[in-house]
Formats: C-alpha cells, sequence, structure tokens
C-alpha cells in the first residue's frame, strides 16, 4: 500500500511538471508579444526593452525556465506582468472560492448519483427511466447553460438563492453555503449524470451475482444486502468515474464561475490568459493540475480501502 | 444462472459484431424510433446550417443599434441580440461553426488515437508503455485549461482549438482501440491466422479492423456531443474567432443581458442541447443495434420448454409411496415456474409436487436444464425477479411460505431453511473477511453477541473440517482455495442449525478429491443434527452415497420418485431407466431425452401406483394458487 502511495505521488508529481514545462514553452516560444501589450502601444522602443529585461525576457527561455521552476519549488510563482500581484497570494485569496464549489460539487455528485443509482437499480420501472434520461441531460447540457438557467430562474426570476457573489465560510457559514449552492449544483449535473449512471449499471450487476443470492439465503435483512453488501461491490467501479469525472468539475469551474461572478481561480485563468500572463497562468495550471492529482490520489486510497484484492494482494 | 449482461455502459467490445452484416446493422437501427428521431433532427440541423444562406438573407455579423434587443418581426423572426445581429442567422450560422469544430475535433482524435491503439495493443512492448502513460497523462488535465493556454498562446481560433481539443480526446479513443485489439488478439482464429503466415498488415485489416469499427462510430458520436460543448463553452468564456457567429458566443452576449433580455438564451441553448443529446442517444442506438443480444438474450432460456397452449396431456409422475404429509418438513405441490420471453412465456417447471420428511435426504436428479435447481430455488424465494411462481401449496413444518412476506420469510432463510451453493468462489462476498459473513446472520438469527457469535463461529469452521479457523476467519475469499470456500458455505448454511438444508450440486465444482471430503462432511452434519437435506445433483453415485428417497425430474416435471433402493433396483420410469444407465456407463446424459413424456404414460399406466398425483388435478381440487415473493437476482 505504501509503495503504491509513492509510486501515485511520483507519478503525479511528473505530470505536474511536464504539465508546467509545455505550458511555459507554449507561452514562451510563440509569436505573442506580451511586453508590448504591458506598456502599450504608444511607448517607445527603449521602455519596451526596459521592460522585458525587468521582467527577465531577455534571457534565453531554458535559463527563465530554470529560474521559475526553482522559484517555484520554493513556493514563489512569481509576480503578475500586469498588476504586480504575487501569484502565490493572489492563488491562495481565489483557491477557497474554487475548492468550496468544486469539492462542494464533488460531494453533491457522489451523494446523488448514488442515491439515484441504487434506487434505478434496485426498483427499475419508471424510476430507471428517469435516471437514464437524466444520463442523456446531463451529456448534453453543458454546465454554464445549467448555470445560466439556474440563475436566471432561481437566483434572479425567484430570487431563492444569490445569483452572483461569493461569501467567505470565515464570514457566515450560512452565506457561504447559500453563495455555493447554485454554482456547485450547475456544475455536479453532468458528474451526477455519468457517475449515477455507472452505480445502477455496477449495481445491476452485483445483485445479479452468486454471492448475493447467497446472502440473501441466509435471511440477511434487505437493508444489509442493499448497503453494506451491495453497495460496497459496487463502489470502485463508481468512484473510478467519479474521479474521472473530476477533472471535467475542475474545468467546469471555469466556465461556472464566469456566470455566478465568482472571483475564484476559473476566472483568473480566464482574464489571465487572454493577456498572456505567463506568470498568472503558469501559477492557475500547476494549483489546478495539483487538486487533480490530489484528488485523485484520494480516491485511489478509497479505492484501495474498497477493494481487498487491491488492498491485501 | 449468470444472465447476460446487456446493462453494459462502457462501450464493450463484441466480437461477434464482425460477423454480422452492416446492412442488418442499419435495418435495426432504423428499427428504432429513438435512433431515427436522432437521425432526422442531426440531419435537419446540419442541412439549415449547410443552406444559411438561402435561409436567411441577414449577415450574421452585421450589427446595427437600432436593432439591439429587437423584438421577432418579419425582419428578424427571432429578433436582434444585444448588439442588434440577426439571431436567426447568427443561429443558421453559428451551427456551421459548432458542427464542423466538432467534426474537426472528432477527425483528429480518431487519426491520432486508431493507429496508436492499434499499434499499441497489437505489437504491445515500449510503444504500448510510452503511448499508455501519454495517454493517461493527457486525461488527467482538464481540457478546458489546456484551451486556454493554448489560445493565449497562439490567438484565437476556434479551429484550431477544436483541432487540440481533438488531442485531448484521442487518449479516449486510444484506450478503446487498444482494449478491444488486446482481446481479439488472444482469439484463436487470429492465433490462427498468424500461423498460416499472415502479415501482420492483412491480419490487422483482415481480423482486427472490422471488430474496431463499431466501438469507434459510437464513440465518435458521443465525441461529437462533446466536442460542440467544450466549443461552446471556450466561446462562451469570450474565446474564439471574434467575428464567427457560433452558439456560444450567442450564449455569450445572452449572458450580457441576462437582467435585460434572458430569453436569448432559449434558441442557442435549445441547438446546443438538442444536437448534443442527438448525438449522445444516436450512440446509444447504435450501441444496441450492434449489441443484437440485448433484445433477445436477457431472459434465462437454459432448459426452457415452451408451453404451447393445448400440449398432448402430461402423463402423471410415477410416484412410489403415499405422499403421507403427516410428518413432512416440507411440502411442495403444484409448483410452476414460467418466464416472459420475446416468444412468450416459457415454462421451466411445471406442477412440480415433492416432500422433505424430517431427517430425511432427498435426491432431486435430473439432466442440465430439467428444473431441479429452479426448484430449489423457488422454495426458497430466490429466483430471479422476472420469474412467474406458482404454487398449490409450499408447506414448511405446517407454514405456508408462498404468503409470507419478505422479513417474514427472512425469519426462515438462513435459520430454518439454508442453502448450499453449487460454485463455492463464486458465492463469497469479495468484499467482506470470511468471518464478518458468517458472523452476520449468526448474530441476525440467534441474537448472539458479537463475541458469542465469534466463537461459535470459529467453533463451526473447525467442524467443517478447516484445520486453521483463526486464520480462514480472517481471511478474503480470494485468499481461500475452492475446496476450503465449499466448507466456508457449509459452514455458513448449518450455523442457525436449519432443519432443511438446500444443497444445489455442492460438490460439482470442487475436484474428485475434494467432492469426496465435502460428501462425507454433509452425511456426518446431516446425521449428527436431523436435518432434512433436498440434494439437488445429477450424479446417482452421490444419490446411492447419500439420499432416502430420489425424485427425477425431466422438463420441469417430476417423472418418477421412490426410496433410493428401489429406484436403483427397479426404475419404473425409461427416462429414469435412461439416467441410471448412463451412469453405469460412466457418461453423463448430454441432451434432453428425445422420449416424449406422452410414450411414457403407458409405462405409468401399468404400473398402476397408488398415491399417484396429478398436478393439474391438485391445482384444481386445492383451488389456491399462492405466488410466492421471489427475491433473486433482478
Amino acid at each position: 500500500m505504501i509503495v503504491f502511495l509513492v509510486r501515485r505521488v511520483v507519478a503525479g508529481l511528473v505530470l505536474v511538471l511536464v504539465i508546467a514545462t509545455t505550458t511555459f514553452a507554449l507561452m514562451g516560444l510563440t509569436g505573442s508579444d506580451p511586453v508590448r501589450q504591458i506598456v502599450g502601444q504608444t511607448a517607445t522602443q527603449q521602455q519596451v526593452t526596459a521592460k522585458s529585461a525587468e521582467l527577465g525576457l531577455d534571457q534565453p527561455f531554458v535559463v527563465r525556465y530554470g529560474h521559475w521552476l526553482a522559484d517555484a519549488v520554493h513556493g514563489n510563482l512569481g509576480s503578475s506582468w500586469f498588476s504586480g500581484e504575487s501569484v502565490t497570494s493572489s492563488l491562495e485569496n481565489k483557491l477557497p472560492v474554487t475548492l468550496s464549489i468544486v469539492l462542494a460539487a464533488l460531494l453533491v455528485s457522489a451523494v446523488l448519483s448514488t442515491v439515484l443509482g441504487v434506487a434505478a437499480a434496485v426498483r427499475r420501472g419508471a424510476l430507471d427511466q428517469v435516471v437514464q434520461l437524466l444520463a442523456v441531460l446531463g451529456f448534453a447540457v453543458p454546465s454554464f447553460l445549467v448555470a445560466l438557467v439556474f440563475a436566471v430562474v432561481i437566483g434572479v426570476d425567484l430570487g431563492w438563492l444569490p445569483a452572483t457573489g461569493y461569501v467567505p465560510l470565515a464570514d457566515s457559514a450560512g452565506g457561504w453555503l447559500r453563495s455555493i449552492t447554485l454554482p456547485a449544483l450547475s456544475l455536479s449535473v453532468g458528474a451526477i449524470a455519468a457517475t449515477a449512471q455507472q452505480v445502477r449499471g455496477s449495481m445491476v450487476d452485483v445483485l445479479r451475482a452468486d454471492y448475493v443470492r447467497t446472502l440473501r439465503s441466509r435471511g440477511i435483512s434487505e437493508r444489509s444486502l442493499l448497503f453494506r453488501h451491495a453497495l460496497r461491490n459496487a463502489a470502485p467501479a463508481a468512484l473510478t468515474v467519479l474521479a474521472l469525472q473530476f477533472i471535467g468539475l475542475v474545468g467546469g469551474a471555469v466556465v461556472v464561475e464566469k456566470v455566478f461572478g465568482l472571483n475564484g481561480i476559473g476566472s483568473q485563468a480566464t482574464s489571465a490568459g487572454s493577456q498572456g500572463d505567463t506568470p498568472v497562468v503558469m501559477g492557475v495550471v500547476v494549483v489546478m493540475v495539483a487538486l487533480v492529482v490530489v484528488v485523485n490520489i484520494l480516491m485511489d486510497l478509497a479505492y484501495g480501502w474498497l477493494n481487498p484484492k487491491v488492498r491485501v494482494g | 444462472m449468470k444472465l447476460p449482461d446487456s446493462d453494459d455502459t462502457t462501450g464493450a467490445v463484441a466480437p461477434a459484431v464482425a460477423a454480422q452484416g452492416r446492412a442488418g446493422i442499419l435495418r435495426r437501427l432504423l428499427r428504432n424510433p429513438v435512433a431515427v428521431t436522432c437521425l432526422v433532427l442531426l440531419a435537419l440541423i446540419s442541412l439549415a446550417s449547410l443552406f444559411a444562406p438561402l435561409l436567411t438573407s441577414q449577415d450574421p455579423a452585421r450589427s446595427s443599434l437600432t436593432d439591439s434587443l429587437a423584438p421577432m418581426s418579419g425582419k428578424h423572426p427571432l429578433g436582434g441580440d444585444g448588439v442588434g445581429r440577426d439571431v436567426l442567422a447568427r443561429l443558421l450560422y453559428g451551427g456551421r461553426t459548432s458542427l464542423l469544430g466538432a467534426l474537426l475535433a472528432v477527425a483528429v482524435a480518431v487519426v491520432i488515437g486508431v493507429p496508436a491503439g492499434l499499434v499499441a495493443g497489437y505489437y504491445r512492448k515500449w510503444f504500448d508503455a510510452v503511448s499508455s502513460w501519454v495517454s493517461n497523462l493527457l486525461m488527467a488535465v482538464p481540457a478546458i485549461i489546456v484551451l486556454l493556454v493554448v489560445m493565449s498562446a497562439v490567438g484565437q481560433n476556434t479551429y484550431l482549438a477544436m483541432a487540440v481539443f481533438g488531442v485531448l480526446m484521442s487518449p479516449g479513443v486510444f484506450r478503446l482501440i487498444r482494449a478491444s485489439v488486446i482481446s481479439v488478439r488472444e482469439e484463436l482464429y487470429v492465433d490462427a491466422a498468424r500461423v498460416s503466415g499472415l502479415t501482420d498488415a492483412r491480419i490487422i485489416r483482415r481480423h482486427i479492423l472490422p471488430v474496431v469499427q463499431a466501438p469507434t462510430i459510437i464513440q465518435a458520436a458521443q465525441m461529437l456531443g462533446l466536442g460542440i460543448v467544450i466549443q461552446s463553452g471556450l466561446e462562451f468564456l469570450g474565446l474564439g474567432s471574434a467575428t464567427q457567429a457560433s452558439w456560444g458566443s450567442m450564449l455569450n452576449d445572452a449572458f450580457g443581458n441576462i437582467y435585460t433580455k434572458p430569453e436569448l438564451m432559449v434558441w442557442p441553448g435549445l441547438a446546443l442541447a438538442v444536437t448534443v443529446a442527438a448525438f449522445g442517444l444516436l450512440g446509444n442506438a447504435l450501441r444496441d443495434a450492434l449489441d443484437g443480444t440485448a433484445v433477445t438474450g436477457r431472459k434465462p432460456s437454459r432448459g426452457a420448454t415452451t408451453r404451447k397452449p393445448g400440449a398432448e396431456k402430461k402423463a402423471p409422475p410415477v410416484i412410489s409411496e403415499a405422499q403421507d404429509t403427516d410428518d413432512a418438513l416440507l411440502v411442495l405441490e403444484g409448483l410452476t415456474v414460467s418466464y416472459p420471453t420475446a416468444q412468450g412465456e416459457k415454462t421451466v417447471v411445471d406442477g412440480v409436487c415433492l416432500t422433505v420428511r424430517r431427517g430425511e435426504v432427498l435426491g432431486l436428479v435430473g439432466e442440465s436444464g430439467s428444473g431441479k435447481s429452479q426448484t430449489a430455488f423457488a422454495i426458497l424465494g430466490l429466483l430471479p425477479r422476472e420469474a412467474q411462481v406458482a404454487t398449490t401449496r409450499l408447506e414448511f413444518d405446517g407454514t405456508e411460505l408462498g404468503r409470507l412476506g419478505r422479513a417474514a420469510m427472512n425469519r426462515y432463510r438462513g435459520h430454518r431453511i439454508a442453502y448450499v451453493p453449487q460454485e463455492p468462489m463464486s458465492n463469497l462476498d469479495p468484499s467482506f473477511r470470511i468471518g464478518a459473513q458468517l458472523v452476520e446472520p449468526v448474530r441476525r438469527h440467534l441474537g448472539l453477541s458479537a463475541a458469542e457469535a465469534r466463537t461459535k463461529t470459529l467453533g463451526l469452521l473447525e467442524r467443517v473440517g478447516i484445520s486453521d479457523p483463526e486464520r480462514v476467519f480472517r481471511a478474503y475469499p480470494h485468499q481461500i482455495s475452492g475446496g476450503m470456500a465449499q466448507r466456508v458455505l457449509i459452514a455458513g448454511a448449518v450455523s442457525c442449525e436449519p432443519d432443511l438444508l438446500i444443497a444445489d450440486e455442492p460438490t460439482t465444482a470442487l475436484d474428485v478429491t475434494v467432492q469426496a471430503e465435502v460428501l462425507d462432511l454433509m452425511r456426518s452434519l446431516q446425521s449428527e443434527r436431523n436435518m432434512g437435506v433436498i440434494l439437488v445433483t445429477h450424479d446417482f453415485g452421490v444419490v446411492a452415497d447419500l439420499c432416502d428417497r430420489v425424485t427425477v425430474m425431466q422438463t420441469g416435471a417430476v417423472v418418477e420418485s421412490a426410496p433410493v433402493d428401489q429406484l436403483f433396483a427397479d426404475p419404473q420410469h425409461p427416462y429414469t431407466r435412461m439416467l441410471l444407465a448412463s451412469t453405469l456407463e460412466d457418461a453423463e446424459p448430454r441432451s434432453a431425452l428425445s422420449l416424449s413424456r406422452t410414450v411414457s404414460a403407458s409405462a405409468a399406466g401399468a404400473v398402476g401406483i397408488a398415491g399417484t398425483t396429478d398436478p393439474a388435478g391438485v391445482t384444481n381440487s386445492a383451488g389456491i394458487t399462492n405466488t410466492g415473493r421471489q427475491e433473486g437476482p433482478a
């Protein structure tokens, strides 16, 4: 188990490194000229050269990357070319927003997809049809469209929940919950659809298994049979799908944050990306990929805990 | 009893697909109304965007401030957007961007994924390792982040972004193709082709490409939907070619006017959802069409006999003793089990009657498909849910089981009626330690504390001949052998001291040496506890060894029932004689006897056994039919 964990962590670090390098290369080697954008079209060539030197852009690519990497390892992600703000501290401010909606969406997806998937597998019939329909809708309606509809209908027309803005957890727990409910819900629709479908499929398979019949022949309660035995055996496959869906949740946050006017890492990615603000883009990419890696390792651990063949064998 | 799985959602490969004609698949697809609707919708959307210039005279990019947020009118059939551009024109031209972009992405994904998957799956070695690593890497990155980076580095170009998205989707294609190739590669006919000296290129073209074709097409349909979704997401963020009309940029504009004119969302949102849903549903329908078994192969057909209305009258079974039910532990009368199928109702058990006395071992004998296992499961209430079960009498120790609810039945199951399955390894829950599985029913039925239940279970494990009960108690099922697993299952069955044990071919899956030991164990447990036993078997050796009485079944009905000595000495029914003869020749009966039961009627009539019960007669005279609750696999 320890070996397994170490291997996963190393693989995760390699992933972050590869993505960071590729991003840096893409941002650094392409034709766009960020310095001209920063100093403005009217600036003299002298000003451009000076700014270039100030940002270290006159140095060769490999040297620049080496500096960035050395600083990044020490927790310093540089500062924005445009605002001059430290990337590390601005990410620290924005990470809670994104984490709140993404993790809430993950939690909602896990709970709702389990409930829906188990219910569909056990009851079949009409409920099963509803879950199948939801699966198609979840696939067909992108999260930002769901977000738009939620914002207009629930946020604006009905006024039940705020349509914009974020309340930090430290300020007010209730306000925080209200502010992340719509974003997290709209983000999770797709993940719920895909995962509920998988939960249903694995539950149907498990309920057909010989050992479930034998457990029934022992007269154990239906509740124990479904939730202790069958769900336990159906969970690993569902967890694999949920882990894949989480990657989509992180990506979806970028769009959903825009709809709900949340100042998180996603909206930062959009603005920095369109400006060509390399240090901010790098910081955002590294944090997002690291988030995916960490959650995936946690899911792997849960998978190992659920599956004795992985744990013991 | 493993039913074919038609609920597979992972796009599994069906090698049989290659054998089916493409025409057949297309015909099946066109018979599916959902598929036809999707095809028609997609055709309409494609044609509308293709012929956009004919459908509207408006320029999708021309803005006019006077038409800003214009209502629907002759000039603007769907109104104007935030900067006065025509909504209809943008919707039609936007379809071009979405469809072309998605096609581009899918083309890139297929062009990269298919060859890489073929090579990695066929040759394996270093290329497989490297490409699998790259594919895992690509899959771990949120696509939209990569696209943001690319767009900011290279420039705002929708088609470029979609090409890059194609690269990001290629791992999905790669993994699918690779898995398909690996599974086909092991097939005998591919081996044969290799041995006969065909070149790799030829083998791939002739044997492997046809197999991967179908799953690739299914996946392509779904990737088209995904491509449209991600593209509209980017455009919604304001990324992508600024001058090009697109559904995503329309939504962006609608978002800007969300407080003044939220209905701008409706048209692009609808177009997006309908198109993507159509691609998704089309993919599903394609899978169903290719996976022909999904429609026909669902119901168990093992040994089923189709009940024909007005079929020849059945011969009465040969029952060689009075049905004296006074000291009976279990009385089953008029059991009928049938399954609904596309061809009508299939009856697998037809009017079976049997009796087990306290402490008596009844052998239930017949060839595969004679309905003996179905009978055993019906008594336990464990047949699949779609099974239609009716009995006129199912009495256990004076209680009619047929009318019990689930909770009441659960007080009998495991406690007073127990079950030993056929296949030991698949009958233990793989996720729980053996101890936990044995302790749970003991605590529930006998109300023992955890410590008491543990002590009792360890004792049981020792009793069934496990030399190291502590270790087995802590082990998971995958850590013990098949013979040991069967001992564990027997321990579990007798743990609550049942009065009746139903054993379904308990030794068939075991090695010959282990078989004898398990039979010894069952015999000693039976005499020690004076249990009634129903021993389902096809082996007359086992019958001679253990049983007091034998009931012989053929194609769902009882043909003969007699004390074991009498049956061996003087079998009355030709089918029994045939079974006995085949056992003596040391060969198992292979196929259903062609001799129909009608022929045997004369034999039965000639013998003229007292106490003969006509199942049909019982049904009529008793006048009740219990439809028992069945809780087997759904």
